[in-house]
């Protein structure tokens, strides 16, 4: 079977591995890379859970194959925290009770992080409107919501050493 | 630190952010298929394209030579492994039919999605890859996906069965008593409401893994379970296994709803082929394969009578209920509509009341618990009911509730089943919602509206609910056939450097039980919640247990630990008053130290208690080392939660278009251990039972084929499709036990779908729409609309 050499660079690290051209990049970040934070929950690409940044922007990592990622930068949710502290986004999700069972979140986290990054200011309805792809079955996304307009706030008054995906653009 | 450092204040009320959320956020948690097991085969199953067909003959031999595949199996083949067939656990009448099923179809396929046939290979892909290869002769059968049709024997789902009918259930209080109110009723009003058929769409769909020990016959059972307690009982049975040689351990879990209390095939073709094979066997499901077969909620047809007098009082209610069982009777699914059947005279004071249900198959995915089993279904009939006799009789929605309400002085309150509710205060949740939603301003603003005559109507919907909730006494139980218990078990230990480990029975998904268990123990012994370590969802180290679903955790297990803390601190004061030289009763307890009365300067810290506990160095004679209690707790009741939703809806007459423009939710669950877990609770269950009224549907074809088997096709709403929300409480606490609690996790749906609906209806009320269909598409919204017009005009 034809495999392809692939390089990206995952949460800091460069990897370079020989996969299978339909190889998934959430596939690829789970199996290949060992890195399970990110999630499947659908095979229609409508879920979101697996949301990750390529290169500073959300993508959902199930849309996308492993070999189109070669030679980028990706963060997933295994990055965000640092030295113990959460990034507050993060942050914010658990302070405002933004997830129950959990399994959405890295997914929409990912995404708060890039609607964040990508918006100067956002308002409720922005909020809800910016996370139309990720789903969540528990919280009812009231919270989710404050806690996203929380972490944007947050975010803005700790710029950096935060969202750390600082490429946006490839190449 | 030491007990003495803990703040003194309360702990049980306390908004304390969840222990269990910074794995979760981080990626560090670990889903049932985040697990790395070295050398496991990867399971993918074959299912049935028709919902109805004879199997004439599987060609498994290409499949077989694959690159990867380690084997193939079908439902012959693996015939001999099962020592009795897929269970049931409540068998509600003693004629009951269940037909015989096994996890893969022998002869015949019931429904689309049925298994037919596994394969074991190295990876998903090619496991997956394998299954195209299968080759299966099937001689399609005449699919039955109508519950009336069903119920005509027409065709039959199960030949062997003889009909289609898998049991006839009826509660009637008082025959006679329910024939004479309605021939002296006032008014009445005869209502058919359909629950449509609801796919639970947890997010993490369903996986299991289950490895083998190489020597003595262990074996571990990994599973996105909301009930290993349960299922390692029933996969033993099922497969004839040791009991004790059997561990099943729930890792995370990304969310249940019901759908994960339940035996699945997959989770005993797991087991059973690791041990076959003497390999571990690993399985994730699709979202494909987790909507077709998954079990499905509701699917019911409901017909709803009701007797009033000149004032509206009710004076009996009659249901006559039609079930969908699906091509299989599941673990509970019997049962769900008799947990419906003690709620549908609402949190009225009705005098007589009967209810039957007959339940029947049909060539569709099994049905069973999904988030509240029973209740909402039930509630939405009474209370669109309501609002129906509010419209004959001339009242105002809230005002009709108000003169049916069993009144707060009532409490308890024994209703015409039989059960008895244990505390309620219906007005207080009502007065309280209207308050919030600006009740009087609303009605004036749809008044206004429809006399200026636009097209944009506003609707107010009210519905006032309670919840049979904690799934509770085993006597009552026992009483509707359920084959288990409904008690939980706990154990407190201190340990020698004052850490508390807390071992549950109920096993969490999302529902925060780490975060409440441990605020239970630091209130009780003064210690941080940081210092209470909740051990759960492992049957090797809790081994007894019930699990989680109907809002059972903290109205059972939770009082259970309550009831271990007890237990522990007696020991511990036995101890101090020991080597204090007092009599226990000189002692009080105050933020984890025992002080004699009087004497201030006289005290023992647990911490010391603990320790000396440990050394058993100078303990009272007799007396057991260690500070460890296991309680095992019945429930004497049922607890009863309450409150009152109120939804207003802006309604396009030009496009059907449904708007939420405000959500209003009151409810009391009694006292409350972490008032931030309950409102996400609220706001979650409110969020699914409005995407009922407004979005969710599993659509089937003709032919028993799925319409909506992904998400792209099946509405689960987004955060842009549903409105923020109000939430407050009243606070009615259960006599029932210490912690005044009642449970809350099913409230909110049980609440929200006839809030929804009652708006949706409202809105358009003076345009003479009586009803619309769930869930209220535009388009649907907009059909009631032109068949009202359409009536209005030809009359
Ligand atoms: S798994 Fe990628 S969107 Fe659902
Ligand atoms: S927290 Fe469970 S799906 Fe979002």
């Amino acid at each position: 079977m034809v495999r392809l050499r692939v390089t990206v660079t995952v949460n800091g690290t460069a990897h370079e591995h020989d996969v299978e051209p339909r190889l998934l990049l959430v596939h690829y970040l789970r199996d290949v890379v060992g890195l399970t934070g990110t999630n499947v929950g659908c095979d229609t690409s409508s879920c979101g859970a697996c949301t990750v940044l390529v290169d500073g922007e959300s993508v959902k990592s199930c849309t996308m194959l492993a070999v189109q990622a070669d030679g980028t930068v990706v963060t997933t949710i295994e990055d965000l925290a640092r030295d113990g502290a959460l990034h507050p986004m993060q942050q914010a999700f658990h302070e405002h009770h933004g997830l129950q069972c959990g399994f959405c979140t890295p997914g929409m986290v990912m995404a708060a992080v890039s609607l964040v990054d990508e918006n100067e200011t956002l308002d409720e309805q922005a909020v809800r409107e910016g996370l139309e792809g990720n789903l969540c079955r528990c919280t009812g996304y009231h919270n989710i919501v404050k806690a996203v307009l929380a972490g944007a706030v947050a975010m803005k008054r700790r710029p950096r050493p935060w969202p750390s995906p600082t490429p946006r653009r490839r190449g | 630190m030491a007990v003495t450092d803990a703040p003194a204040a309360r702990v049980i009320g306390t908004r304390l952010l969840r222990k269990e959320d910074p794995a979760l956020l981080t990626g560090e948690a670990r889903f049932t298929d985040d697990l790395q097991i070295p050398g496991a085969l990867r399971m993918a199953v074959l299912r049935s394209p028709f919902a109805h067909a004879r199997i004439r003959g599987i060609d498994t031999s290409v499949a077989a030579g694959m690159p990867g595949v380690v084997a193939v199996f079908t439902g012959a083949d693996l015939r001999d492994l099962w020592a009795a067939p897929m269970p049931c656990a409540w068998p509600v009448t003693e004629d009951m039919k269940n037909p015989e099923h096994y996890p893969l179809a022998i002869d015949t396929v019931c429904y689309a999605g049925d298994g037919v046939a596994v394969v074991l290979a190295r990876t998903d892909v090619e496991a997956r890859d394998a299954l195209d290869a299968i080759d299966v002769d099937y001689e399609p059968l005449p699919a039955v996906v109508d519950l009336e049709d069903a119920l005509s024997d027409r065709v039959l789902v199960h030949d062997a069965l003889g009909t289609n009918t898998s049991y006839v259930w009826e509660l009637h209080t008082d025959a006679e008593a329910v024939e004479r109110a309605f021939a002296e009723a006032v008014h009445t009003v005869q209502e058919r409401y359909v629950q449509q058929r609801l796919i639970p769409m947890a997010m993490e769909p369903r996986a299991c893994a289950a490895v083998p020990q190489p020597f003595g016959g262990d074996l571990t059972l990994y599973s996105a379970t909301q009930i290993p307690h349960i299922l390692k009982v029933m996969t033993a049975v099922t497969l004839g296994l040791p009991e004790h040689q059997l561990r099943v351990v729930a890792p995370a879990v990304g969310g249940g709803f019901g759908s994960k209390l339940d035996v699945y095939a997959e989770e005993l073709l797991c087991v059973a082929l690791a041990r076959k094979l003497g390999v571990p066997v690993r399985w994730v499901e699709e979202r494909t394969e987790n909507a077709q077969a998954t079990i499905q909620g509701r699917g019911q047809i409901q017909e709803i009578e009701l007797a009033a007098d000149a004032d509206g009082r009710v004076t009996a209610v009659r249901v006559r209920l039609l079930a969908d069982m699906g091509a299989y009777l599941q673990l509970v699914t019997p049962g769900i509509p008799l947990l419906g059947a003690f709620l549908y005279s609402g949190v009225y004071d009705v005098p007589a009341y009967s209810f039957t249900c007959t339940s029947v198959f049909t060539t569709l995915t099994p049905t069973d618990a999904y988030r509240g089993a029973g209740r909402p279904e039930a509630t939405y009939a009474i209370e669109r009911a309501m609002d129906a006799l509010a419209a004959r009789v001339g009242l105002d929605p809230t005002e009709l509730r108000m003169r049916n309400f069993i009144t707060a002085d009532r409490f308890p309150y024994t209703a015409p089943t039989g059960l008895v509710y244990d505390s309620g205060n219906y007005e207080g949740a009502l007065v309280r919602a209207k308050e919030l939603a600006g009740y009087g301003e609303l009605r004036a603003e749809q008044a206004r509206r429809r006399a200026q005559g636009g097209t944009r109507h506003l609707g107010i919907g009210v519905s006032s609910y309670f919840e049979m909730c904690g799934l509770a006494p085993s006597r009552v139980l026992a009483s509707l056939n359920y084959s288990a218990g409904g008690w939980e078990s706990a154990t407190v230990r201190i340990l020698p450097t004052n850490k508390v480990q807390v071992v549950t029975g109920a096993s969490p998904h999302g529902q925060g039980h780490e975060t409440s268990w441990a605020m239970i123990v630091a209130e009780r012994l003064g210690v941080s919640p940081d210092d209470v370590d909740v051990l759960h969802s492992d049957t090797a180290l809790s081994p007894l247990g019930l699990d989680t679903y109907g809002s059972r955790s903290l109205v059972v297990g939770g009082v259970a630990i309550d009831m271990a803390l007890d237990k522990v601190v007696e020991k511990a004061r036995a101890i101090a008053a020991h080597q204090l030289e007092c009599a226990e009763d000189d002692l009080e307890l105050d933020a984890g130290t025992f002080r004699v009365k009087g004497s201030p300067d006289k005290e023992l810290a647990l911490a010391a208690i603990a320790f000396a506990a440990f050394t058993a160095h100078d303990l009272p004679d007799g007396m057991e080392p260690n500070l460890e209690a296991h309680v095992t707790y019945d429930p004497p009741n049922f607890s009863w939660p309450f409150g009152t939703h109120i939804c207003v809806v802006e309604v396009d007459e030009e496009t059907g278009q449904v708007d939420v423009l405000r959500y209003v939710a009151v409810d009391d669950c009694g006292n409350q251990v972490n008032p931030m877990i309950v409102e996400g609770q609220v706001h979650g269950g409110i969020i699914q039972g409005l995407a009922q009224a407004l979005f969710e549907e599993a659509v089937y074809d003709e032919d028993g084929n799925l319409r909506t088997s992904t998400m792209a096709e099946y509405l689960v709403p987004a955060a842009s499709d549903v409105p923020a929300l109000v939430t407050d409480s009243t606070v009615t606490p259960s006599p029932t036990n210490a912690l005044g609690v009642k449970g809350i996790g099913e409230a909110g749906t049980i609440g929200s779908t006839p809030a929804v609906i009652n708006a949706v209806v409202d809105a358009l009320s003076h345009l003479g729409v009586t009803d619309v269909p769930m869930p209220a598409s535009p388009l649907r919204v907009w059909s009631a609309i032109q068949a009202a017009r359409h009536a209005g005009g030809s009359q």
